[in-house]
C-alpha cells in the first residue's frame, strides 16, 4: 500500500450554520505532513468547527479540504483517512476497552482473532493491557483517555483529529498525558490535528500553532514564534506572558519610535518594517521574563526603556517572583523576576521602581486600534 | 428532636407505602386466602384451607388452550408495538434535528389516549368491518369479490386493537433511553466506518435495552392483565385467561377465580423476572 501523506490544506474554508453568521470565516491554512498542530482560542472562535470539517462530521459552507492533496469535501470520515477522538472521548459505554478499541475493525469485517490479536497490540502501546475487559466506567479518566486514543489510532490513520482531549482531566494528569500525545504522535508519525483552548497545552506541544479568534486565524506558526513574537494585542494577550501597551506616537528617529505620554518618554521600541507616523496609536508587547527592575535614581544603560512605577502585588511561583506594576495605567504590567535575583533587594507593596528593559527586545504590535479610538 | 436515620429512611418510603399496601398487598393478599378457601357455591366462602381450587385451574386442559391463546396474542402485540415503537423512538431521537418539533410530534403520539379505550376500539369497526372502509375500497378496485372477513371480530383485528393502544407504552421507555445517548458516541461509530445499519446493530440497539425492557414489560403484562379488547375485537370468538375468569366471578365462583388469578400473577412475575434477568435494568439506568 502506498504510504498516505497527512498533509492538510485549508482553502477559503468558510462555515455557517444558518446562512446569517460565519462561525469560520474563509481560513487558509496547511498543515505539513507529520506535524503537530494546535488550533488555539477562547470557546466560540470555530476551532472546533474546523476540525469537524476535517473528520468529516460537518461539510463547509464553503472552501476546501485538501488531505495529502486530494479534495475530501463531501467524502465520508472513513475514506479520508482521518479519525478522531472526541472531546469527553465518547468511548462506547456498553463494551469493553477491548471492544472498544476493536470496534473499527469489526466494522471492517475483521475476524474476531484478527482484530483482537491487533487491539491486544494498541492496547499494550498504550499501556492498557491489564483493563482490556474493563467496562469505560469503571476507568479513570487518564485511562478512558488512552482508551480513546487507541481507539483512534487503531485505523491507521494519516491524520488524528483531538477535539478538546485534556480538558476533561486534573492538572497533573494532564501534564502527563500530553507527554503521552507527544508520545503516541512520534510513534505513529502521522499528523495530530489538536484544538484547545489552553495556551499552555499549545505550545507544549504543537510544531505549529494557530491562534484562531472569532472564526478567523490570528496568527500560525511555530509555538515559539507566536509566543515571542505575537503578531497583535490579541495573539499576545492569549498567550500571556507579554506585557502589552499602547501609546501615541510622537516621533521616529533612527528606526525607534518615541511616545508622546510624559510617563513613556523613556520608552523606546523598534520600529521594525511597520509603517508608523506621528499621532497613531500602537501597541506594544515586552516579555515579562525581559522586564527588569531598578531602584529609582541608578543610571541605565544606554538604549534602554523605562517606566516609572509602583509595586502592586508580588506572587511568589517558586522558580520565579511576580511582580505586578502600575507602570500603564489599565493595562497590565508584570515583571517576572528570577527568584534569586529577587530576593538579593526584595520589593515590597508600594515601593516605587523602574521596569527596563532593552529597547530592541520591545516589539511593536499589528495595529488593531485606529489612530481615531 | 434528633430524629434517627432509620426513622427517616422509613419516612422516606412512607408516600409509596401508603400507595402500595392498601392498593397492592391488601387486594392480594384478599385474593390469596379466597383462593384457597371453599365455595359454597352461592357466592359465599368457607373457610377451610383447600388447594382443589388450584389443582382445578392446573389440570385443566382449558387454563392451558387460555394461556396458549393469550401468549399468542401478547407475543404478536410485543412484536408489532415493538417494531414500531423502536423506529418512531428513533426518528424523533436521531432525525429529527429541532428538539421542538421533536416534542411536538411526541405529543401527537399521544393523541389517540385523549379519547376513551372503547371509542379507539368501536372506531375500528367503519374501518375493518364487513361493510367498512378497507373492504369497499378492496371490493371497489377488484381486488377481491367477497369481504375480507379476517378484518373484524378476528385475532387479526385483536392484535390490530391492542398494537394501537400499547405502541405508546414502547415509545416512550425506548425514547426516553435512546434520548440518554450521547451523540457523539453515534459520531464516534460514524468515524469508526460504521454503516447506518451498524450504528442500530451495534450502538442504538444496546443502549435503548432498558427502554425496550421497560417497554417489553408494559406491553406484556397490560395484554396478559386484559380480557376487554380481546372480547370486543374478537367478537366473543377468543378468550383470554382473565376472561376466564371473570366468567367465574359472574357465576360467584370466588375461590376457583382467585386460584386463577394468582397462577396468573405468578406468570407475570415469572415473564418479568425473565425479561430482567435478560436486561439488568438498574445498571443500565444508573450507567
Amino acid at each position: 500500500m502506498a504510504v498516505l501523506r497527512g498533509d492538510i490544506e485549508l482553502a477559503g474554508l468558510t462555515k455557517s450554520y444558518d446562512g446569517v453568521h460565519t462561525v469560520v470565516q474563509g481560513i487558509n491554512l496547511k498543515i505539513p505532513d507529520g506535524a503537530y498542530c494546535c488550533f488555539l482560542g477562547p470557546s466560540g472562535c470555530g476551532k472546533t468547527t474546523i476540525l469537524r470539517m476535517i473528520a468529516g462530521h460537518e461539510d463547509p459552507t464553503d472552501g476546501e479540504i485538501l488531505i495529502g492533496g486530494e479534495n475530501v469535501v463531501g467524502l465520508p470520515p472513513v475514506t479520508r483517512g482521518t479519525a478522531m477522538m472526541f472531546q469527553s472521548y465518547a468511548l462506547f459505554p456498553h463494551l469493553s476497552v477491548r471492544d472498544n478499541v476493536a470496534f473499527a475493525l469489526r466494522i471492517r469485517g475483521l475476524s474476531k482473532a484478527d482484530r483482537y490479536r491487533k487491539t491486544d497490540a494498541m492496547l499494550e502501546k498504550v499501556r492498557l493491557s491489564e483493563l482490556a475487559d474493563r467496562l469505560p466506567a469503571q476507568l479513570s479518566g487518564g485511562q478512558q483517555q488512552r482508551v480513546a486514543l487507541a481507539r483512534a489510532a487503531i485505523t491507521e490513520p494519516r491524520v488524528l483529529l483531538l477535539d478538546e482531549p485534556l480538558s476533561a482531566l486534573d492538572e497533573q494528569l494532564r501534564v502527563r498525558m500530553r507527554l503521552e500525545l507527544q508520545r503516541m504522535q512520534r510513534d505513529l508519525g502521522i499528523t495530530f490535528v489538536h484544538v484547545t483552548h489552553s495556551q499552555l497545552e499549545a505550545i507544549a506541544l504543537a510544531d505549529m500553532v494557530v491562534v484562531m479568534d472569532r472564526g478567523e486565524i490570528k496568527q500560525a506558526g511555530p509555538a515559539r514564534d507566536v509566543y515571542a513574537a505575537p503578531r497583535d494585542r490579541y495573539v499576545a494577550e492569549f498567550l500571556g506572558g507579554q506585557n502589552v501597551f499602547s501609546g501615541r506616537v510622537d516621533a521616529i528617529k533612527d528606526n525607534l519610535v518615541s511616545f508622546a505620554a510624559p510617563q513613556m518618554k523613556h520608552v523606546a521600541v523598534p520600529a521594525g518594517s511597520s509603517r508608523v507616523g506621528k499621532g497613531d496609536i500602537i501597541d506594544v508587547a515586552v516579555r515579562r521574563d525581559d522586564v527588569d527592575l531598578i531602584r529609582p535614581g541608578i543610571d541605565l544603560a544606554p538604549d534602554t526603556s523605562s517606566l516609572a512605577s509602583r509595586v502592586l502585588a508580588v506572587e511568589y511561583q517558586g522558580n520565579f517572583v511576580k511582580v505586578m506594576l502600575d507602570a500603564t495605567g489599565e493595562d497590565e504590567f508584570v515583571a517576572y523576576v528570577p527568584e534569586r535575583v529577587f530576593f538579593r533587594d526584595p520589593y515590597t507593596i508600594g515601593d516605587v521602581v523602574q521596569a527596563t528593559w532593552p529597547c530592541h527586545l520591545a516589539r511593536l504590535l499589528a495595529k488593531t486600534t485606529s489612530p481615531t479610538a | 428532636m434528633r430524629v434517627s436515620r432509620s426513622t427517616i429512611s422509613w419516612l422516606y418510603v412512607s408516600p409509596l407505602m401508603f400507595v402500595l399496601i392498601p392498593f397492592f398487598v391488601l387486594p392480594i393478599l384478599v385474593v390469596l386466602v379466597a383462593s384457597v378457601f371453599e365455595t359454597d357455591g352461592f357466592g359465599g366462602l368457607i373457610p377451610t384451607f383447600t388447594l382443589a381450587n388450584y389443582a382445578t385451574v392446573l389440570t385443566s386442559g382449558l387454563t392451558f388452550n387460555l394461556y396458549l391463546a393469550t401468549v399468542k396474542f401478547t407475543v404478536l402485540t410485543w412484536f408489532f408495538t415493538l417494531l414500531l415503537g423502536f423506529f418512531v423512538a428513533y426518528f424523533l431521537v436521531f432525525h429529527v434535528r429541532n428538539p421542538l418539533l421533536a416534542i411536538g410530534l411526541f405529543l401527537i403520539c399521544t393523541v389517540p389516549f385523549w379519547t376513551s379505550n372503547i371509542i379507539r376500539m368501536i372506531s375500528w369497526i367503519p374501518l375493518l368491518g364487513k361493510e367498512g372502509l378497507i373492504n369497499s375500497a378492496l371490493l371497489r378496485i377488484g381486488l377481491i369479490r367477497e369481504p375480507l372477513e379476517f378484518l373484524l371480530y378476528s385475532g387479526f383485528a385483536v392484535v390490530v386493537a391492542y398494537v394501537h393502544q400499547l405502541t405508546i407504552f414502547m415509545i416512550v421507555p425506548i425514547f426516553n433511553s435512546m434520548a440518554r445517548i450521547d451523540k457523539r458516541v453515534v459520531e464516534a461509530a460514524i468515524d469508526a466506518g460504521a454503516s447506518r445499519f451498524d450504528i442500530m446493530r451495534l450502538i442504538i440497539v444496546p443502549l435503548s435495552k432498558s427502554g425496550i425492557a421497560l417497554g417489553s414489560i408494559f406491553v406484556a403484562s397490560i395484554v396478559m392483565g386484559d380480557f376487554f379488547v380481546t372480547k370486543v375485537m374478537s367478537g366473543g370468538g377468543s378468550a383470554s385467561v382473565v376472561s376466564a375468569f371473570y366468567e367465574d366471578i359472574s357465576v360467584l365462583q370466588y375461590p376457583g377465580a382467585a386460584a386463577s388469578a394468582i397462577v396468573l400473577t405468578v406468570v407475570l412475575l415469572a415473564m418479568v423476572a425473565l425479561i430482567l434477568r435478560t436486561v439488568d435494568i438498574r445498571k443500565e439506568i444508573t450507567r
